[in-house]
């Protein structure tokens, strides 16, 4: 008992050395910005301190979260009332809703910033949408429950999952159409491009696995296997996923497993397993790139990871079931 | 929705012409066989009287199915045979077997699976029970062309054991319909009971007569007849046996204790329930609603794995042949998405569908069990019905 307290003891000092020197080191203060599916809240949290500044209520079932280029809204997708919510990051009120087709679960803003492409799990389609008019422009059909939406960097192709299909559906962006359809492992759910736009990364939750497509030709170059001692393989579901901006790093969570694995994009290894909280689904970058955020939806809270020493520094409290995260500069 | 249909035709057209313009088109056939039978009348008038049970799970899968296929290449095709209720399942088996047939689900009771699985044309062919819950089918009376979706009653026995066990609900008492099915389902909570730690205090046959469904003033007589019959020794919680619901459903808030009413009624494992959202739940939930103007049963969710099962290995092994699917069911590469929170595979032991099972209240998920303090070498569902060493099942 002794010992665990004076290990305790030292390791919150440490933290608490760790972060006054972050705190010291960073330029920008940036805030951090978390939807809690089963308690309708966005929570908003000082990317530096931890602390939590604010809790905003808004519609039903808020899930994916996407920044406007701008930086002044928040893209919402709350999936029970059937539309994207708009928040004002000054006043943080809602201050108008995007026509986003039924059941929006994931979506992501084109390079112009002018485009939202958002998944309707509930209706097999993509659907594209005009920020500035509000306007609907066109809905894609693709596979069944329409999962992840990633775009390239030069925003040629979006790749789309569907998750009952089972595939990577990507849609030249130019003609709107699909040109190949990858067939992935079972229930695929989050895409990411590589910063070069070179390869996709695919996440199949109940497959266990991540998919690299090459994007040129669109064939599976590497599948990520993960193997945890002491936790059962079915536990294991990859989730989120997301490549560091110099694209040698990828920040992969594994659901039940409460792990982040972090894989080595050149050579496909799984570096390090982080442990977090338990069914951890999605993760963001520091705007700095020196922490990483992650959603814990059983326990409720948010893990907060150093990325240079690949430790996990605090957790933090956050609404019930906790889905998208999303930091701002 | 026209103009999306066309946008869709469309797409795939251009998808074809692209990466299988050489390519025939993979045919995947699939055969529904049935019998007519007298529908079963819910005790409870909030419940419908379902006519088509299970045939629409088929449909929203094979459904499901051929939009993937849209995209790789592959014609899925669902065969409905209903046969009247005099009429002879093994011939109108056989019948489909020379139309080209291979792959089936039966939705038929466990002796009429046995003289399908036996007869000669269903040598090599593949066949899915989504009714039977006989726990001998997948023990000494397994057939190696026959799997199992629906899970046996030991598994749901099993499931419902774990979780009161969880709770320190340790004392059971039986309440035990008139019927085999009721014995058996009765003889599964014993064998759960000896598993897991549980205590049967004590049993007693449900004695009192069905009666009619509508009655005026029921009430009054449930009221005087349950307080008498459940009059025993203390237990936790009293499990009743009545897979025919034609008494169960009077116990809740009547029994002489105030204890809670588990089993076939009240607190009931079973494969699914329309109250179930977990793990996308609810898009199943959902689109089957909107195919079939009703709520998801056991059996529909039994017959959309099954089809989902062949969608899979087929989409996977671009082959239809009923022994090469089930050489890939049987693989470590398949893993069905069902909906329950861990990957769905089948027991090579007895062909079995292994699945988590859920625990609900009439109106509510409460539970999903395996409960994760039951540990297992191999894997968790494991816990759940006959696991390998235990096995008499000889033919896989």
């Amino acid at each position: 008992m002794d010992s665990y307290l004076t290990k305790s003891v030292t390791s919150r000092i440490a933290i608490g050395f760790s972060l006054a020197v972050s705190f010291l080191s960073s330029a920008n203060a940036y805030t951090v910005y978390v939807s809690s599916e089963k308690d309708n809240t966005i929570t908003v949290i000082d990317g530096e301190s931890l602390e939590v500044l604010d809790t905003i209520e808004v519609g039903e079932r808020p899930r994916g979260l996407e920044l406007s280029k701008d930086n002044k809204q928040l893209y919402i997708c709350t999936s029970d009332d059937d539309h994207v919510e708009v928040l004002d990051l000054e006043t943080l009120k809602v201050t108008h809703t995007l026509p986003s087709g039924p059941d929006p679960e994931l979506m992501t803003l084109g390079p112009d910033g002018k485009r939202l492409y958002v998944a309707n799990e509930d209706d097999n389609m993509v659907t594209v949408v005009d920020v500035d008019t509000k306007q609907m422009v066109v809905e894609i059909p693709v596979g069944i429950e329409p999962e992840g939406v990633g775009i390239s960097p030069d925003g040629k192709w979006l790749v789309n999952t569907s998750e009952t299909t089972n595939m990577a559906h990507f849609i030249n962006l130019d003609t709107l159409e699909i040109e190949a359809n990858v067939l992935v492992d079972t229930r695929p759910r989050v895409a990411q491009f590589t910063p070069d736009g070179k390869q996709a990364w695919i996440s199949s939750e109940i497959g266990g696995t991540v998919s690299v497509i090459d994007t040129e030709s669109k064939e599976i170059i590497q599948k990520i296997e993960f193997e945890i001692p002491g936790i059962r393989k079915e536990a294991i579901q990859p989730v989120g996923v997301k490549i560091n901006s110099t694209g040698d790093k990828v920040f992969i969570a594994l659901g039940p497993a409460a792990r982040i694995a972090v894989v080595n994009a050149s050579t496909f290894e799984v570096e390090k397993y982080l442990l977090v909280g338990q069914r951890v689904w999605n993760l963001a970058f520091s705007p700095d790139e020196t922490r990483i955020f992650t959603t814990n939806g059983v326990s409720s809270d948010v893990s907060v990871i150093d990325v240079e020493s690949l430790k996990v520094l605090k957790s933090v409290k956050v609404g019930r079931l906790p889905w998208g995260v999303i930091t701002r500069p | 929705m026209m103009y999306r249909y066309i946008i869709l035709l469309v797409a795939c057209v251009t998808t074809v012409q692209v990466v299988h313009a050489q390519q025939e088109k993979l045919q995947v056939r699939i055969g529904y066989l049935s019998q007519q039978e007298d529908v079963l009348a819910p005790l409870s008038l909030l419940d419908l009287e379902i006519e088509d049970n299970g045939v629409p799970g088929a449909r929203l899968a094979n459904k499901e199915n051929s939009t993937t296929g849209q995209f790789t290449n592959q014609a899925f095709s669902l065969e409905e045979a209903i046969v009247d209720e005099d009429g002879d399942v093994v011939m109108e088996f056989a019948r489909l077997v020379q139309g080209g047939l291979s792959l089936f689900i039966v939705d038929l009771p466990a002796d009429k699976i046995l003289q399908i699985a036996d007869s000669k044309a269903a040598k090599g062919k593949l066949l899915f029970s989504v009714r039977a819950q006989e726990d001998r089918l997948r023990q000494n009376d397994c057939r190696g062309n026959v799997l199992h979706i629906a899970p046996s009653r030991v598994m749901l026995a099993d499931a419902l054991a774990q979780y009161l066990v969880w709770k320190r609900w340790n004392k059971w008492f039986l309440m035990i319909g008139k019927h085999p099915q009721d014995v058996a389902f009765a003889d599964a909570i014993k064998r759960s009971s000896k598993r897991f730690g549980g205590k049967i205090i004590g049993e007693q046959q449900w004695t009192f007569d069905a009666g009619a469904r509508r009655t005026d003033s029921g009430h009054v007589t449930a009221q005087q007849e349950v307080p008498a019959a459940t009059q025993v020794d203390d237990y936790d919680v009293m499990i009743v046996a009545d897979e025919g619901d034609e008494f169960g459903e009077y116990l809740p808030y009547r029994t002489f204790r105030p204890r809670p009413v588990a089993g076939t009624q009240g607190l009931m494992p079973t494969a699914w329930h329309r109250s179930h959202e977990q793990w996308g739940g609810t898009q199943l939930q959902r689109r089957f609603k909107k195919l079939a103007g009703r709520d998801m049963t056991p059996r529909d969710y039994a017959a959309w794995a099954a089809v989902r099962s062949i969608g899979e290995a087929t989409t996977q092994i671009k082959s239809a042949k009923a022994n090469d699917v089930k050489a890939f069911l049987f693989s470590d590469k398949f893993k069905l998405a069902g909906f329950k929170g861990v990957p769905l595979t089948y027991r090579d032991w007895n062909g079995q569908l292994r699945q988590p099972v859920l625990i609900v209240g009439p109106r509510m998920l409460v539970t999903v069990s395996p409960q994760k303090e039951f540990l297992h070498e191999y894997s968790p569902l494991d816990t759940l019905g006959y696991d390998r060493p235990e096995s008499k099942c000889k033919a896989f």
